[in-house]
This record gives structure tokens, sequence and C-alpha cells, in this order.
């Protein structure tokens, strides 16, 4: 066989791979949102979930979903940015970094459903905060800082070392260039890796079976008080969020119109993610560019 | 002739491995050193044990003297902050920080504690009409400065290294990444501002060391081969291996 011949056929197989691949996406996302999107309506998104009677909402499930979001984010940030950047710029490379970054690695390949029931008996019965928002904020914290943390390293290790040593060079002390030149050069990465990260733990249900719960509470969105049980802002109420809810009415649901919900469902889930994956490149190129291009004032 | 900084037998070894194998060289003050040789022979490795940008690698030791001002910089007692105004530098890769090109130039004024607005806005527009690239830029200072040319943004970093109003400016190889209109501009710049600056530069091109230096170090295998005036180097070297470098007999 000659190289023109082989190199067709190679070709020819990797395309055959990529269509496989390209169909199977476009065949699952285009099931759920066609299937889901017909459902979407505003009465739908801002109405109550029903137990029993056809015609439930998911408005507290949309809302515990990213609110849920928010205080994971707000945990687990500040730990993976620290964490990052000691990786990045001060971790020696010798056997104590190297358990460090295997066990980030193990941690991220963790089966969701084994933080869940982590969660439940460190967080839920050993701290005794029940099931709550609190609980699944920070079994979820343990299920994204892994890939934070190596998302934001990544984009730290990015920036050219030149940079550093510019920083260096005017006189600036290491914490000094890394917080005043290494960081801001960085933030478009981060703040992808941030919302990539996002998208996982918002799709996010088997950890949060057993920590934040299902039982969706009467919530007040009226009632400003976060220390009252029924304020939509307390954070050791129980809340469902939209990937627990599909599960919940698949399996245990009592209403007749399950099809209907889980297709709205699934449908929000994945627009809302999807809307996340191309928010995270526009943000971060729209920063990219504050940061290199025309800002004329 | 003053001398603004003396290396003394300065070696420097990695782990076993000596690099540098004892230099002693004398930077004449407002002049222009060049330092030359053939590539991997330690004449950029020289330039940073200058402003000690060598300190942080794993397993090196730097010994013998580097006086500046007649203080050696690898004193205990001597503080790297405070050094590095005083000896400033420009990389082979333009480096401008992913700012504006006013914050670029006034970073170093800011990071030493300069809070008068008025002096950071003035210091900034001389440091830019030093480096000759103030017509370029004065009606576009807050445009981030990596929105610039290559060298635009070189002159921009050597701007930076102004600014702080340095004693000694190292450049490594500052052109080797420029095109020849660049490298041109920024060898106009470094001749007129000789006469106030101090500057060493590393250099690969042997035609820029002969157009902008008037002193010429000529190192080889971690060794200092010879040096002397820019004049006498390249028209009556001493030595045959320096004689046969200049004239491109080897490389």
């Amino acid at each position: 066989m000659n190289a023109k011949k082989t190199n067709r056929i190679a070709a020819g197989v990797i395309y055959f791979l990529v269509g496989i691949v390209i169909l199977l996406l476009i065949g699952i996302i285009g099931n759920i949102l066609i299937t889901g999107v017909p459902h979407l309506s505003w009465h739908f998104l801002s109405s109550e979930s029903s137990s029993f009677k056809a015609g439930g909402g998911i408005r507290d499930q949309l809302f515990n979903s990213l609110y849920l979001l928010l205080l994971t984010l707000l945990i687990s940030l500040p730990i993976a940015l620290g964490a990052a950047i000691y990786l990045a710029e001060y971790a020696p490379d010798n056997w104590f970094t190297q358990l460090i970054r295997t066990t980030i690695e193990i941690l991220s390949s963790l089966p969701s459903i084994v933080v869940g029931l982590f969660g439940y008996l460190l967080f839920v019965v050993q701290f005794g905060l029940g099931f709550s928002i609190l609980a699944g904020a920070l079994a979820l914290t343990f299920f994204n800082l892994p890939t934070l943390t190596s998302n934001i390293e990544e984009a730290i290790k990015g920036v050219p070392q030149t940079q550093r040593e510019a920083g260096w060079a005017l006189g600036l002390s290491n914490w000094k260039t890394i917080r005043g030149i290494v960081l801001p050069a960085a933030l478009p990465g981060i703040i992808t890796g941030v919302i990539l990260s996002a998208g996982r733990v918002f799709g996010e249900a088997a950890a949060l079976i057993y920590t934040a719960g299902q039982s969706g509470s009467t919530v007040d969105y009226s009632n400003w008080n976060i220390f009252s049980p029924t304020s939509f802002l307390n954070i050791m109420r129980p809340a469902e969020t939209l990937a627990v809810h599909i599960w919940k009415v698949n399996t245990e649901g009592i209403i007749p119109d399950v099809n209907v919900v889980s297709a709205g469902t699934s449908a929000l889930l994945v627009i809302v993610v999807i809307i996340f994956n191309f928010g995270a490149r526009a943000l971060g190129n729209w920063i990219y560019k504050r940061l290199t291009a025309a800002k004329i004032k | 002739m003053t001398y603004v900084m003396e290396a003394k037998n300065v070696k420097l070894k990695y782990g076993d491995f000596e690099a540098l194998h004892g230099i002693s060289l004398a930077f004449p003050a407002q002049k222009l050193t060049a330092l030359i040789g053939p590539s991997g022979c330690g004449k950029s490795t020289f330039l940073r044990c200058l402003n000690r940008m060598n300190d942080d690698i794993d397993g090196i030791n730097i010994t013998g003297e580097i006086l500046l001002e007649g203080k050696d910089i690898y004193n205990s007692h001597i503080d790297l902050v405070g050094l590095r105004k005083k000896v400033g530098m420009v990389f082979q890769q333009p480096t401008p920080f992913p700012f504006s090109v006013f914050d670029n130039v006034a970073y170093g004024l800011r990071i030493a504690g300069v809070k008068d607005k008025e002096l950071i806005k003035q210091r900034v527009e001389e440091s830019l009409k030093q480096a000759a690239i103030w017509s370029e830029t004065k009606d576009s200072l807050q445009r981030s400065a990596l929105a610039f040319s290559g060298g635009q943004q070189q002159r921009i970093c050597i701007a930076r290294a102004l600014a702080i109003r340095p004693e000694v400016v190292l450049l490594d190889e500052p052109t080797s990444a420029l095109d020849p209109i660049s490298s041109a501009e920024i060898e106009e710049t470094l001749m007129a501002l000789k006469q106030k600056y101090t500057f060493i530069m590393v250099t690969h091109n042997l035609q820029q060391a002969s157009r902008v230096s008037d002193q010429v170090a000529f190192l080889m295998n971690g060794e200092l081969i010879e040096s002397g005036s820019t004049q006498e180097m390249f028209l009556a070297p001493q030595k045959e291996i320096t004689n046969n470098y200049l004239n491109g007999r080897f490389g």
C-alpha cells in the first residue's frame, strides 16, 4: 500500500470516529431539547412543584440550584485559588507535592455518590447540619475543588515565565509579582475555569441526594431573615435542586405528568449548562480584550 | 574613567557544574558594554548575576564579588528591591504587563512607594520620551501595552526600566526578537540614552555590538577571553581566538 492511500484511509477512519462522537452529542442534546423545550413556560419556571397533581413547576429547584452553586463557589474558590497558587508558584518538586497532586487526581475521579455519602456521614450526621443547603454546598465543594484547583493552576502556569522575571527585575517580591502581574494575566483563564466547573456543579445530583436533601419545604421569597426556617436564603433548610428533582420524580414521583416535568427540567438544566459554557468563553474573551486591547478613555 | 560596577572573580556553579570560571570585568559609567560570545558561553548567565536574577535557581552557588558603587551586591545585608531599582533589566522578549501603557511605566514607581500623582505622570512622560516611544503612545496611554507592536512593546519596557531611574540597565539580547527596522530604532534609542545611563548588553549580533558599544567583552565556555574598547577589539584584538570569532570564522 502506498503512503498516499494509507494517509487517505487513516484520515477516513478519524473522520468516521469524530462523526460518531458528534452524532451522539447532537442526538442526546437534540433529544433532550426537542422533548423538553415545548414544556418550558413561564408558568413552569415560576410555580412551585406539586406532589400529587399535574401542572407543577420548578421555581424552588431552579433557585436552589443557583443558590447552592453560589455558596459552593464562595467556599471553594478561595481554597482552590490558594492551592493553585501554591502548586503553580511555590511548590518544590518533591514527594510531598507529588502526593498532593496524586490526591487531587484521585479526588477528582471519586464517584459523586461516594462524595455524597461521605458528606452525609460527616456533615449531615457528625456535624449535625441535617439535610441542608450548607451540607450540600460542603459536599459540592469536595466534588468541585480538585477540578477547580487544576483549572486555576493551568491558567496560572500559562502565564509566561518572562512576565515573572520582568516583575522581579523591577524589584517586586515574589508575592507582589504573583498578585500584581501573574494573577491579572491569568484572570481570563481563571474565570473560564470557574464557570466550566460551575456547569459541572450545577448538574450534580448524586452528591446532593444525601446532603442537601429532597423535600422541598415551603420557601418564602419575601422572607429576608436568613435564620427563619422558611426564608429562601436560609442555608440550614433542605433544598432540592434541578438534577435531584429529575431523579426524584422519576424514581418516586407519583405526579401524573412525570414525563413532562422531567423532560422540561432536563432541558432547562442543559440550557443553563450550555449558557455557562458559552458564557465562560465570551467572558474570558471579553476580559482578555479588556486587558490586551483598546481601552481608550 | 569611573566604573559603576565591577565584577571580581565571579564563579557560578550549578551543583557540580561550573558555568562561569572566575570573571573579572569593570563597567565604565555612561558607556555601553557589549557581552559577546558563542551560544552557551555564559554571557546571559553572567548578565543575570549582575542583578541577582539567578538567585532562585536550585543548587546554584555564586562566589566572587560584584561591586556596585563599591558595595558587594551579594553581601547578605543588601536589599534585593533596592538593588534592582539601581540595576534595571530589559529582556529578549518584550515583557509588557497586561495593563495600560501608563500603568506599565508607572508600576515600578508605585511599587517603590511613590504616591505623588503629578510626579508619576511627569516621570512616565519623561521615560516614554527617553525611550523614544512618546509620540506613538501619548494619545493612547490608557491603551493596553499588549496592543502595540513588538518593537514598540520593547521600547515601553525600556521606558519602564528607566522610570525608576536606575544607574545601570541590563539588556539581554533586547533586539533579537524584533525585525530589523525596530532593532535599528532601539539601537538609536540606546545611543541617545548612553549619555545618562550605563548599559550592559548581551548580543549575538556582532555588527550591533560594533555599532552601539564602547566596550566589548568576549566570553567563551564560561571564561572571559578578552575585553577592551570596541575599536581595539574589532580592529586589533590581542588574541587569535577573539579575532577568529569577530571575523566570523566560528560562531
